[in-house]
């Protein structure tokens, strides 16, 4: 029954192909870990920037991101354990309130990296909850396909901040891994955005 | 973690720093409040080309800093000292990605210090910053704030590095705790 009831949890790599499917000129942060390689996996691009330590800065390089580039799309792909240990930052965007940015929390439940142990959210810590309390326009709980196919346009187009919790199978998929090199990473982002240096 | 709440309003070093502030193009002031820094996070409030931004904790700024130039906004993040030892694991992003990071720390738990809770971060301010592959700047008298806080923005932006400037306690003067 358990093992079911989890076969029919969300697989983590096709969200996050879903959300930056037609970004447009969407700008994406990931956060380290399993959700860098799946943004990794839907694609490279130079206006990604992942994330390979600095647990807890996601969401916060995306506001900062987001303030910069108030015309553009600014979308964070993070995991639940690291939007945990990052949890002031929603109060911190909820007095901010950046119209652009959306933050997708593909949560597995688990740290998938060190062991697959369980996180707050897998105790009922409603992550939904504290981004509504923090200001957040809208703040959608997806475990479904179809909640997820009205989401996606939320995530990319609705008024922000926008947040959402995706609930996803606590699987490992092979990894994908993009340059670890963060000089390279943050010159190609800029050139991307800015142009030239 | 208490805060000075009961200083003389000394307006000309902030000042002189806010003015630094703007030719330097600072835009996004990310801060945890200390009242050694209240008159600057003032000025920059009333500027409407500036976006000062209040923090929950003083490692947040490091992010926002990082996002902000990855859009390239400039920005300086004001703490107290006390805030430096939350910085420390964030402050691998500057590091490892080079990022600009202009950091103001009014210090605490030296000169004239009341608070004994406040000594133990206040002492070891510099070299964990140092550690941390920070650039450390310190400003003992406020007639050398301006140009001790341009210096350092230009090394910070223009060799893409971590620069904090610390304001020594003698410059901001100890809380009264009367």
């Amino acid at each position: 029954m358990a093992k079911s009831a989890k076969s029919r949890l969300l697989d983590r790599r096709a969200v996050v192909e879903a959300l930056v499917a037609d970004r447009g000129d969407m700008l994406v942060v990931s956060g380290l870990g399993s959700t860098t390689y799946d943004l990794a996996a839907a694609g490279d691009d130079p206006r990604n920037f992942y994330l390979w330590g600095a647990m807890g800065s996601a969401a916060l390089i995306g506001l900062g991101l987001a303030l910069a580039q108030p015309k553009r799309r600014v979308l964070v792909v993070t995991g639940d354990g690291e939007m945990l240990m990052g949890l002031g930052s929603l109060a911190t965007i909820g007095v901010q309130r950046p119209s652009n940015l959306a933050i997708a929390v593909i949560d597995n439940e688990r740290y998938a990296e060190t062991g697959l142990q369980k996180t707050h959210t897998a105790h009922g810590f409603d992550l939904c909850g504290v981004a509504s309390a923090a200001g957040f326009r809208s703040a959608l709980s997806v475990g479904k396909a179809a909640e997820l196919a009205s989401a996606v346009p939320v995530l990319q187009r609705a008024m922000g901040p926008v947040f959402a919790s995706i609930k996803v199978a606590p699987d490992r998929p092979p990894m994908v891994l993009p340059s670890r090199d963060g000089v390279f990473l943050k010159s190609r982002f800029r050139a991307a955005v800015l142009g030239a240096a | 973690m208490p805060r000075r709440a009961t200083l003389p309003r000394e307006t000309a070093w902030p000042d002189a720093i806010y003015r630094v502030f703007v030719a330097e193009r600072i835009r996004q002031v990310p801060y945890v409040p200390d009242a050694g820094h209240s008159r600057l996070i003032e000025r920059c409030h009333a500027d409407p080309h500036m976006k000062p931004i209040v923090l929950t904790t003083e490692e947040e700024g490091i992010g926002v800093l990082a996002g902000a130039w990855l859009g390239g906004d400039r920005g300086a993040l004001l703490l107290q000292s006390s805030g430096v030892g939350n910085c420390i694991n964030m402050l691998s992003l500057s590091t490892i990605c080079r990022f600009p990071l202009l950091m103001l720390v009014t210090m605490r738990g030296e000169w004239g210090e009341f608070n004994p809770w406040q000594v133990p971060m206040g002492h070891g301010t510099a070299p964990i910053l140092e550690q941390a592959g920070v650039l450390v700047f310190r400003i003992e008298d406020a007639a050398r704030a301006a140009e001790t806080v341009q210096a350092a923005a230009h090394m910070a932006f223009d060799s893409e590095r971590a620069v904090a400037v610390l304001i020594g306690q003698r410059v901001i003067g100890a809380k009264s705790f009367k």
